[in-house]
């Protein structure tokens, strides 16, 4: 084993390399922009130069000249197109800003031309020689700008049911011991995945076929489907990779159907590359988000009353939020608790999903809180979780299905040598740097959705899974690899898996970190079904076939105590039995608590996602708890993360390398929200202005030389079959916060606005 | 990107007739329709931005076999301009004689934009400023002459205190050129009419009413060497950044000192991140010279390199921080081995 191999503990599958790791380093691995095309057209947009007002005229015939140039598309000459509704109410789209529509420019960057050429550069230049002219209007920016709309998210986003409340806030904070009133603030991020947000459609007749990097094939093809007014069957979705996604591809983008469109009236493939900057526009983002924390508490630590009120920026025509008081409300044991989560509108591009998008700004300000009171009451932060660590949930009463929240912090504490902290701030140097170490709590919803999937299983072992499940990067072929070679007790190297095509059957979007859970559950409930058919085939008795249900393996001797007195299952003979060559199984299965619709919402492209809290008599989160030591330069001010340890505990772990490569991913994520990544807008105008990756910092392998991932082995036998919480939002969650509690140990400033910067560090 | 004609040049001759030919619009050299084209990590870039669009590229890197040596001598070093960064910041005699320069090439962008530049053309790399590069917008008058200054009044964290004019504020973004004109680096110059020599201090012009001419260069010139007086084992290169790699200074300082029996002999400062080109910090030098070196005395040589710096909305943090990053990097050179 090695540090990117974990030895598997309890409840965890084998560390096997990933499936598609020989096609990704070797470049055989066909994103959507790798698909041939026969004779294509090259799509290059024109952006918006405003933010709002109209667009009075476009000047053309510079861009007309170049050579290759066929056509310019504007919105006095695009394909009509229906509308779809936002995905939080029902749609597919991620945003109802449809562009090309009218002359009316809603936000900064939208798509007001597409020209159409023979070639890329033809294209691109042609693109760059439209003269537009504007009547631009003085726009909103953000929070703090004239013109601005504020309203309570709740009765606007069907999406965001509740302000969580229990008890009775305001009395219990008048009378608490300790109190603590802070505001925090968190920065416009984008999601800027390596794949561009490109889009390549060809017809065949009246048949589409969409090659896009999508985290929700049947989604996108549904809602193709519904704004050119056609039969869903009529579209098909491919991408058997995808090039990151983190939220930004769960939702239909406006580019989609227009790019169809053209290609439908062109009669010819258009393949669309936009841009890194166009990225930051005619995709979605992190909004800006605002938070004020009250939090009360004896002296002995305990809570006894929590508000958390969040304010999050969104377009004007949508009530997008991520209103994450679902989660700070429910994480620690108090007993009066209030919340408000409001929506300010400004002219702005709607916002979306980005990587635990209510997680992660709202624990921001919970964690650093916590942290606060910590101070207060001269308490190690450790200590104050354990405090307050609760397994019911306090606004409805429902205790949590598994919760290793405190073993996790015990683990991580350990392995980065907690106890070596000297508690007063500004206590601890090494030569030019001062270091802080600070930790936080992290957690994320396991959530689950019904999904679909096709299993066939030749005589000689050979197997094939379908499922319209998607390769974000995240290992989604190995761990259904591995579920369906455990489950068949076939040799791994015989299954092969067929992902990110809406022709296969329907799984839900690749988002919520409801992936594996849900798709590894339906391929288990199909597995099993070959496997009774096999059973049944030479043991024709119920009983024989109930017992088939506890084995583990066909052409390997049973393992479980049930099984143990029958002789091992002859799979030839089974075959032979069946009288066949091909043993084929295809299902739909549906997690507890699934609505009535869910098979029918699956198959139009809509995820009914359950779990988290909204469970009926549970509440299920996975948990872990980030220790990072922070070192803030003396002189420049810079600051430094050298080290970040993580333990978490996510139920079964299916597959402890991908799983430790996600988690790490996600520390290093959170890093980079708390020190680096930040969207500025120009508030003048409304408009992004380091729209690019020189200026929109990431980090860079010297950023992180120390990142720790410890797994923790955790059984939960009540959330789904596969067992499985779901890691893939877990990691960036508390990083935010455990990097600012770390500067304030380090310099004895607290800072409540991210990303820190060293012009914020007053030493 | 707009259509452009490519020539090879094998040698210098063809090089500077394919550039002179296309030289004749008599537009500043950053203007210019034809552009040599070296490491080609500014210029493809700011091509595809549409920032610049030169009719005809001319491709120098043929001239490498003459013009790459790297040559320390006795009394100087001599740099030729198609050097590429990494290979001058891993020579072992420019570490030993002039950190300064290796440090600063070094700590600039990655290792595989270093396998790529070359010294010449690093030091020709032009502004990071957003508006700059954002060809939508209109007013930038370092593109489009006369049509405003978007950064002026915008987000401006990155942009220059130093050199600044009510015209422009884009920072020169590069490491090396603080080591050369902090160092008195001589450029030489290659054109049609003949070679000429240049105190690299007369390299770049600040922006005053004319930002869009950034260098004295002309139209079919080439830099093709950079010469250094002297060796300077005492320097020191401090370079302050968001990240630890790959990432432009918000503040750096090129320091050079020449102590003996404690009394500093000859001191250079050079200024990055700060100011709209290379800045050499004369009224500090004159403050160390014939002193002893203590805290205090960094501390008022940090304030008199930064008396003049103008802050604006976000960027004024780079005063603060420029001089504590000055007053650092005297303490290193000071106590430094060597």
């Amino acid at each position: 084993m090695t540090a990117a191999a974990p030895e598997p503990k309890a409840n965890m599958g084998r560390p096997v390399p990933r499936y598609e790791a020989a096609a990704k380093v070797t470049g055989r691995a066909t994103y959507a922009s790798d698909m041939p095309l026969d004779n294509p057209a090259y799509a290059f947009l024109v952006t918006s130069a405003i933010a709002k007002g109209r667009i009075d005229s476009f000047d053309l015939d510079d861009a007309r000249r170049v050579r290759g140039v066929i056509d310019i598309v504007t919105h006095e000459n695009a394909p009509k197109l229906k509308e779809s509704k936002l995905f939080s109410n029902g749609g597919y789209a991620g945003t109802t800003i449809q562009p090309l529509k009218s002359a009316d420019i809603t936000h900064d960057g939208q798509i007001i031309a597409v020209v159409i050429a023979e070639s890329y550069e033809a294209a691109r230049e042609a693109a760059n020689r439209v003269k537009v002219s504007y009547t631009a209007v003085a726009p909103s920016a953000s929070f703090d700008s004239p013109g601005t709309t504020t309203a309570a998210a709740k009765g606007q986003n069907a999406q965001f049911k509740e302000d969580p409340e229990v008890g009775d806030f305001a009395k219990a904070f008048d009378a608490a011991e300790v109190k603590l009133t802070a505001s925090y603030e968190t920065p416009t991020q984008h999601h800027n995945p390596m794949e561009l947000f490109t889009t390549s459609c060809a017809w065949m007749g009246d048949e589409l076929v969409i090659y896009e990097g999508s985290q929700y094939v049947y989604g996108l093809k549904n809602g193709v489907a519904e704004q050119l007014g056609i039969d869903a069957d009529k579209v098909r979705v491919v991408n058997p990779y995808v090039g990151g996604g983190f939220g930004s591809r769960g939702s239909m983008t406006p580019r989609t159907a227009i790019i169809a469109g053209i290609a439908k009236r062109l009669n010819r493939p258009i393949k669309l590359v936009p841009t890194r900057d166009q990225g930051f526009t005619i995709a979605t983002h992190r909004a800006e988000t605002r938070h004020e924390i009250k939090l009360g508490a004896g002296r002995d630590g305990k809570l006894v009353a929590l508000r958390h009120d969040g304010a999050e920026v969104s377009s004007r025509p949508d009530a997008y939020c991520v209103g994450g008081t679902k989660t700070t409300t429910r994480l620690y044991a108090c007993p009066n608790v209030a919340s408000l989560v409001s929506i300010v509108r400004a002219d702005r591009n709607t916002p979306g999903f980005m990587r635990s998008p209510p997680e992660v700004p709202y624990l921001f300000a919970l964690e650093s809180a916590m942290d606060e009171l910590a101070v207060k009451l001269n308490m190690d932060p450790v200590e104050l979780r354990r405090i307050n660590d609760t397994n019911v949930e306090p606004i409805g009463g429902k205790p949590y299905t598994s919760r290793s929240l405190m073993a996790c912090f015990d683990e991580a504490a350990k392995a980065f040598g907690w106890s070596q902290r000297s508690p007063q701030p500004k206590s601890m140097s090494d030569g030019d740097w001062l270091v802080g170490y600070g930790c936080a709590a992290t957690c994320y919803p396991t959530q689950m959705a019904p999904s679909a999937a096709r299993v066939r299983l030749q005589r000689d072992g050979r197997t094939r899974v379908e499922i319209a499940g998607h390769e974000i990067g995240t290992g989604a072929y190995t761990v259904i690899a591995q579920t369906a070679a455990e489950r068949l007790g076939v040799p791994l190297e015989k299954v092969a898996v067929f992902l990110g095509d809406s022709d296969l059957p329907p799984a839900p979007v690749a988002g919520g970190s409801n992936s594996t859970a849900s798709t590894c559950s339906a391929v288990m409930m199909v597995c099993d079904r070959i496997r009774q058919r096999l059973f049944k085939a030479v043991m024709p008795s119920d009983s024989l076939t109930d017992k088939a249900k506890e084995t583990v393996g066909i052409s390997q001797a049973p393992s479980t105590q049930a099984a143990k007195s029958d002789r091992p299952l002859d799979i030839e003979k089974a075959f032979d039995a069946l009288g066949v060559g091909i043993v084929e199984e295809y299902g739909e299965w549906k997690p507890e608590g699934a609505p009535l619709d869910s098979f029918t919402a699956m198959h139009s492209g809509h995820a009914r996602l359950v779990g988290g809290h909204q469970m009926k008599d549970k509440i299920a989160y996975a948990f872990g708890a980030e220790f990072v030591e922070v070192r803030v330069n003396r002189f420049t001010h810079e600051i430094r993360c050298p080290r970040l340890v993580g333990a978490f505990a996510a139920g079964r772990i299916m597959n402890p390398r991908t799983a430790r490569s996600q988690l790490m991913g996600g520390l290093i994520w959170g890093m980079s929200s708390a020190l680096l990544e930040a969207t500025e807008i120009d508030e003048r105008n409304a408009r992004y202005v380091n729209d690019n990756l020189a200026d929109y910092l990431v980090p860079v392998s010297a950023d992180v030389p120390g990142v720790e991932v410890i797994l923790l082995s955790e059984q939960d036998d009540h959330i789904n079959p596969a067992g499985v919480k779901g890691l893939g939002e877990l990691a960036n969650v508390g990083t935010n916060a455990a990097i600012c509690n770390a500067i304030y140990h380090a310099t004895g400033q607290r800072i409540r606005k991210l990303p820190v910067r060293l012009e914020n560090i007053e030493v | 990107m707009r259509p452009f004609s490519y020539q090879r040049a094998t040698d210098p001759d063809m090089a500077l007739q394919a550039l002179s030919a296309a030289a004749a619009a008599n537009n500043p050299l950053t203007k210019a329709t034809a552009q040599p084209l070296a490491g080609g990590t500014t210029l493809i870039d700011l091509m595809k931005l549409d920032v610049m669009r030169p009719a005809a590229i001319v491709d120098i890197n043929p001239l490498a076999r003459s013009w790459s040596a790297i040559e320390p001598g006795s009394d100087g070093l001599r740099l030729g301009a198609l050097a590429k960064m990494s290979d001058v910041a891993a020579h072992a005699e420019i570490q030993r004689n002039y950190p300064v320069i290796a440090n600063s090439l070094k700590l600039a962008a990655s290792a595989q934009l270093r396998n790529m530049a070359t010294l010449g053309g690093n030091v020709m790399q032009r502004t990071r400023c957003s508006y700059f590069r954002d060809v939508s917008y209109e007013n930038c008058n370092k593109r489009n002459p006369g049509s405003g200054c978007a950064a002026m009044d915008g987000v401006n964290r990155v942009h220059a205190v130093l050199g600044t004019s009510d015209q422009c504020i884009a920072t020169y973004p590069g490491d090396f050129a603080q080591a050369l004109i902090a160092l008195d680096a001589m450029v030489e110059i290659t054109g049609r009419s003949g070679a000429r020599r240049l105190p690299f201090a007369d390299l770049h012009k600040a922006p005053g009413k004319t930002p869009d001419i950034e260098t004295t260069l002309q139209p079919g010139e080439l830099i093709s060497a950079f010469s250094i007086p002297g060796r300077w084992p005492r320097s020191v290169y401090l370079k302050a950044r968001d990240r630890q790699s790959y990432e432009f200074a918000l503040s750096s300082a090129a320091v050079a000192l020449d102590v003996h029996d404690g009394t500093i002999r000859d001191a250079r400062v050079a200024l990055g991140g700060v100011a709209t080109v290379p800045w050499r910090a004369r009224e500090a030098e004159a403050l160390l010279k014939g002193q002893k070196f203590d805290d205090g005395l960094a501390q008022r040589v940090a304030d008199a390199a930064f008396a003049e710096a103008k802050g604006r909305r976000h960027n004024g943090f780079k005063i603060a921080l420029g001089k504590r990053v000055v007053a650092r990097a005297l303490q290193q050179a000071v106590t430094m081995e060597i």
